[in-house]
């Protein structure tokens, strides 16, 4: 005979130990990209085919400069984040451990490499 | 109280293989996830690109040239389908999140529509920058 209720026993045993700031994370930047993203798109393509003088012209403006460092910033983080999830479901142990390390080494590299190009262009 | 029961549990069966058949509510969440993997590995190629503008013509050359071929823009079409893919079902999350659309016909509704959307879409973007 245990002294703990249903609950109390239950409690932390499910797959899922945490999860309710990556859930809001999730949302907060679905509905963030969703305005980011068509942005992204249209200036990115835009910026795409011109000499390497109009890249370096078009990218020392201020607002597609802006809007690549905010794309960057948030799409890397809101996908790097998707791959978190996959990881944590699929690969268990010590390849868990490493693929985590290896997912957030990635994109944040990714972002400090764009960032600092973007940088490099608009300043 | 309940007998504790801590080895021999019944374990959900893997989703995929031969548990269950691919119905489009899962096939098409299975595929946000997979959008999502690859929108992160394919933002090395605009970080590469950039990063070559803002060095020497020659590496620019090299990264543009690519990201232009026919190849890259293969790559940048999947990409494109992708990210409104993905766009859609976070979409999809987000209502279901704020309790609508929970119910199995309208879900249905919801994983069809993202691929035609996606779909839609990608050639909407394709066809406005081929004519402006």
């Amino acid at each position: 005979m245990k002294y703990m209720t249903d609950r109390k026993r239950a409690q932390g045993l499910g797959s899922a130990r945490g999860g309710t700031q990556h859930h809001w994370h999730m949302m907060v930047s679905s509905i963030a990209l969703v305005i980011v993203l068509p942005v992204f798109i249209i200036t990115f393509g835009i910026g795409l085919g011109g000499s390497h003088e109009e890249v370096m012209a078009y990218y020392s403006r201020p607002f597609p400069a802006l809007v690549m460092a905010i794309t960057l910033l948030v799409v890397v983080n809101h996908t790097m984040n998707e791959a978190v999830e996959a990881v944590e479901d699929y690969v268990h142990g010590t390849a868990q451990k490493l693929a985590l390390v290896a997912v957030r080494c990635f994109a944040y590299l990714l972002i400090l490499v764009g960032l600092f190009a973007v940088a490099r262009l608009a300043l | 109280m309940a007998d504790v029961n801590r080895g021999n549990r019944p374990l959900s069966p893997f989703m995929i293989g031969q548990y269950y058949r691919p119905q489009i509510t899962s096939v098409s969440s299975i595929m946000v996830r997979i959008t999502g993997i690859a929108l992160l590995c394919l933002s090395i190629l605009p970080v590469a690109w950039l990063l070559a503008a803002s060095g020497s013509g020659s590496a620019f050359a090299g990264w543009d040239g690519f990201l232009r071929s026919w190849f890259g823009y293969l790559i940048m079409l999947g990409a494109l389908w992708a990210m409104f893919y993905h766009l859609l079902g976070r979409l999809r999350h987000v209502i279901w999140d704020l309790g609508y659309g929970l119910d199995l016909e309208i879900s249905r509704k919801m994983g069809m529509g993202m691929f035609v959307l996606a779909t839609v879409l990608t050639v909407l973007v394709v066809l406005g920058f081929l004519i402006f």
